[in-house]
């Protein structure tokens, strides 16, 4: 993947429109001069350079440290190999870890079964030509231009014991954030708030391009609105339906910012991201075991990135 | 984007009816609408409200009620938790990293769209899935690797590009890259081939070809992911809460954390922070939403 191989491959077209290609008038080597060859050089591998070494490296470290028991401050000429063990550490001596990945699962579920559809569902409202149709889409997507960690300081205010409004309006005095048994939810609903805003554009900028004359061929052949839906424009939103479920599973795993300003990953509030981060700054640095957890979450995820590329990769190439 | 489909006709039945007074489902679909649009807008408004009252009329008279308006709780907010400082360190880390994030991006993205060599797919799927990876997943290597780089003193009062401005850049632009190849190589490849063909009987070299006829053609869309990479560079948390240890070289986003112990119990202090910190993204929602939505969803569909 290194460096000049990649300027000598075929002159391929690219765009239908330059296959007229004229005697001698293709894009071969040839025409690269010695500069344009160091002028593509650069501008491939610099960038590619940062994101080998800050993404690609650390993520394949983490897999190799997962392995060992280094403690981060050692020499690495100290590390010991240690096989699987701190896999079976994980699991077997570690008491966050289970209630982590059930958090995680739920959170994937909630967003999956609840924030999903009904981002899919206001989308198709509205895709309607209705008045106001801005308005309401507006006020949808607002909060996601927030961030995670600002959203759960907004939610504070409707979760906190003695100040919030939720405990005001119920009569209650139940700590939303701090009670293990309902942090987990309350977090969630924050977390879906943002997530039906996403969804809903995604879903919003997909329906724009179905096909009108679908719907109504379906609606001429007596179809009512609700068997158009699922039986003509969901399966035409197919690319979208799996970019949807892919951003959804990453966001579930990656999520993090929400959980750490509420209380650090804690008290029912575990997350597997939360609890790698507790192992590399928090007091005890337990880097072997740390990147197991993390090692975990990578498969996961690549399982899915794969499955995005290759769907919006076919997209590219139609 | 609303009105991107103005030749649609809603659906066949009703095309066939000339206007009506609005028809019951109409009106339900009204009302749920405007239902959910309210609700969603209510934890932002609710702070809003909550930051532009007093602290002792709340305390005394609960949060559901109306009265005791104020601007000191902005006051007091802005000055404990040195927003002014905080803002500044955002600009510090934003700027640099969304620019550099663009010009990087675009440069692969060119050479992807322009070329068709069979590596180009493997670059574009390394760059695409490194935007996707967890974070948290790299942070131990990464920890590490940047506790060992050492800058110079004129760079960071810590001398390693951990603790410092140069190290935040530099993981964001990597991070975000990914996105930016693959929104910008698409835009790219929809451009007419002919116009290389054109610059290059014009003996124009490839740095041309990319610097003035390429890059000035994607105005549209890298504003809208300069949009985008602004809001959520600047809404980023979690690198730089791991890779920062000064509080005071905090960006504004993560510095929200510190402010817990400050701010301790005062809720309408709370809010008038966090409506400081959302006000720069929501400026940016406001003026440049066609930006924002149009970046958005180019990564997801083609268009």
């Amino acid at each position: 993947m290194s460096d000049l191989p990649l300027i000598q491959a075929d002159p391929a077209v690219s765009s239908p429109a330059a296959t007229a290609r004229k005697g001698g008038r293709g894009r071969g080597p040839r025409l690269l001069s010695r500069t344009d060859r160091v002028v593509i050089a650069l501008m491939v591998l610099v960038p590619l350079l940062l994101v080998v070494g800050l993404v690609w490296f650390p993520a394949v470290a983490t897999v190799a440290l997962s392995g060992t028991n280094w403690d981060g401050i050692g020499p690495i000429s100290e590390i010991e190999w240690v096989g699987g063990r701190n896999y079976s550490d994980v699991i077997n001596i570690y008491p966050p870890f289970v209630p982590a990945v059930q958090n995680n699962l739920l959170w994937l579920a909630a967003l999956f079964v609840v924030a999903t559809p009904f981002g899919m569902f206001l989308a198709v409202l509205l895709d309607k030509e209705i008045r106001g149709s801005r308005f309401y889409q507006t006020a949808l997507y607002l909060p996601v231009v927030l961030s995670l960690a600002l959203i759960g300081f907004v939610w504070q205010l409707i979760y906190s014991r003695d100040q919030g409004l939720l405990n005001a309006a119920l009569g209650t005095s139940t700590d939303w954030y701090g009670d293990p048994d309902v942090n987990i939810w309350a977090v969630l609903v924050a977390a879906g708030w943002r997530h039906v805003g996403y969804i809903m554009l995604l879903y919003l900028a997909g329906l724009k391009g179905v096909d009108p004359s679908l719907r109504e061929a379906a609606a001429v052949d007596g179809a009512s609105e609700a068997t158009t839906f699922f039986k003509v424009v969901f399966p035409v939103l197919r690319p979208i339906n799996i970019i949807v479920l892919v951003v959804t599973v990453i966001e579930s795993l990656r999520a993090f910012d929400l959980v750490w300003v509420v209380n650090k990953g804690r008290n029912g509030l575990e997350l597997i991201s939360a609890l790698v981060t507790q192992n590399v700054v928090g007091e005890a640095s337990r880097i072997g075991f740390g990147s197991a957890l993390a090692t975990l979450m990578l498969v996961v995820s690549l399982v899915f990135i794969t499955v995005y590329l290759a769907t919006v990769m076919r997209e590219n190439r139609k | 984007m609303t009105a991107a489909a103005p030749t649609r006709v809603p659906a066949a039945a009703a095309s066939t009816r000339r206007r009506r007074p609005p028809r019951p489902a109409r009106v339900v679909l009204h009302l749920f609408l405007g239902a959910v649009a309210v609700g969603w807008l209510f934890p932002i408004l609710w702070a809003v409200l909550t930051s532009l009252r007093s602290y002792e009329y709340t305390a005394a008279n609960g949060y559901v009620s109306l009265g005791g308006w104020t601007l000191d709780n902005y006051v007091t907010a802005w000055r404990t938790a040195e927003f002014g400082k905080h803002f500044l360190n955002s600009v510090y880390i934003t700027v640099p990293a969304v620019l550099l994030t663009l010009f990087l991006a675009s440069c692969v993205a060119f050479v992807i769209a322009r070329f068709s060599w069979k590596l180009n797919i493997v670059l574009l799927g390394l760059f695409t899935a490194a935007n996707l990876l967890p974070q948290q997943a790299l942070l131990i290597p990464l920890f590490r690797l940047f506790t060992e780089v050492p800058l110079p003193l004129f760079m960071s009062d810590s001398e390693l590009l951990y603790d410092s401005y140069w190290g935040l850049i530099l993981v964001n632009v990597a991070f975000q890259c990914g996105f930016c190849v693959f929104v910008l190589s698409n835009y790219m490849k929809a451009l007419p081939h002919e116009l290389y063909e054109a610059a290059m009987v014009d003996g124009a070299s490839v740095w041309r070809q990319y610097w003035q006829v390429t890059m000035p053609l994607c105005r549209p869309a890298l504003a809208a992911l300069a949009t985008l990479e602004v809001t959520w560079i600047y809404n980023e948390f979690f690198w730089a809460t791991v890779l920062m240890r000064t509080g005071d070289k905090f960006p504004v986003t993560s510095s929200l954390n510190n402010l817990r112990g400050e701010f301790f119990t005062d809720n309408n202090l709370v809010s008038a922070g966090s409506v400081l910190v959302a006000i720069p993204t929501l400026v940016i929602f406001f003026l440049l939403q066609k930006q924002f939505v149009r970046g958005l969803t180019l990564g997801a569909s083609k268009g």
